[in-house]
């Protein structure tokens, strides 16, 4: 049952966040409420068949992260350089289109592009992301579509 | 070897510190609203993440260090999220980039058409 698993998953992040006391009252009252948060859910007819898909390659998507931080740490030294030399800004606003199947993925190639200091993604339109960048030069479409690639990689298969 | 930790800790920490403050010039700094955004996500990003391995540090093998790891998570999704949510706000209303060439030309078809954009005052 999937009420089972949410209840022991609630207990669990119940227990990461409140310490381990070991005191049987405390303990059985944190087991408790998870229950009834579980109950409630049920009665409220939240517990739909609705099942969310999550589409990615668990291996691939770690290797994608490690990838993001160094990203994020060259593009934030950057923006840093930016900031402190005071040289004058080349703003510009481009499309870079995405190549991924999901809306995960796609919510995740949006959020990186955020997370990357230098470049925000704006407006999302079919097959394309329009993108703001604080310090243009051609090669950031090659970047973006760099990223694009290795987050459509991420994607399981099928 | 608590030496080596609380070195770099402190390491992470004052650079996170810097890195905050770097932001907060840049914010103040920049010329309008497109860039001071940029200026932000420093802060968001290496900020946040220096301070929290700094304090991952500090707290060792403990359930602290699991808080946080898991509030840093939180603020990896949800602050791009928030960006996100500013900068599409300001380009439905209207707001353009000052600098940088031929911008409003290139956009087709802003997604909601605005009569008075408002203009950029510097």
């Amino acid at each position: 049952m999937r009420s089972i698993g949410v209840a022991i998953a609630l207990f669990a992040l119940w227990l990461l966040m409140s310490g381990l006391y070991y005191k049987t009252l405390v303990t059985g009252l944190g087991a408790a409420s998870a229950i009834f948060a579980v109950y409630m859910v049920r009665r409220m007819d939240a517990v739909d068949g609705d099942q969310l898909e999550i589409n990615l390659n668990p291996f691939k998507f770690f290797t994608y992260n490690i990838w993001l931080f160094g990203e994020i740490a060259k593009a934030n030294w950057a923006v840093t350089k930016l900031i402190v030399s005071g040289k004058p800004l080349n703003q510009h606003l481009f499309y870079t289109p995405y190549t991924q199947r999901t809306d995960l993925a796609q919510v995740i190639f949006a959020n990186s592009i955020t997370l990357t200091p230098g470049t925000i993604s704006v407006e999302t339109e079919p097959g394309r992301f329009l993108v703001h960048a604080v310090d243009f030069s051609e090669s950031d479409h090659e970047a973006l579509a760099d990223m694009d690639a290795r987050v459509t990689a991420t994607e399981g298969g099928a | 070897m608590s030496v080596i930790v609380d070195i770099l800790s402190w390491l992470a920490i004052l650079s996170g510190s810097a890195f905050l403050i770097i932001g907060a010039w840049g914010t103040v700094k920049f010329p309008d609203f497109w860039s001071r955004l940029h200026a932000v996500s420093v802060t968001d990003s290496a900020g946040m993440l220096l301070l929290m391995l700094g304090m991952c540090l500090q707290a060792g093998f403990t359930l602290i260090t699991v808080k946080l790891i898991i509030i840093a998570i939180f603020l990896f999704i949800t602050g791009p999220t928030a960006t996100h949510a500013v900068a599409n706000a300001a380009l439905v209303t209207g707001l353009r980039p000052k600098e940088g060439h031929g911008l409003v030309s290139e956009l087709e078809s802003p997604t909601v058409p605005s009569p008075t954009a408002p203009e950029v005052k510097s």
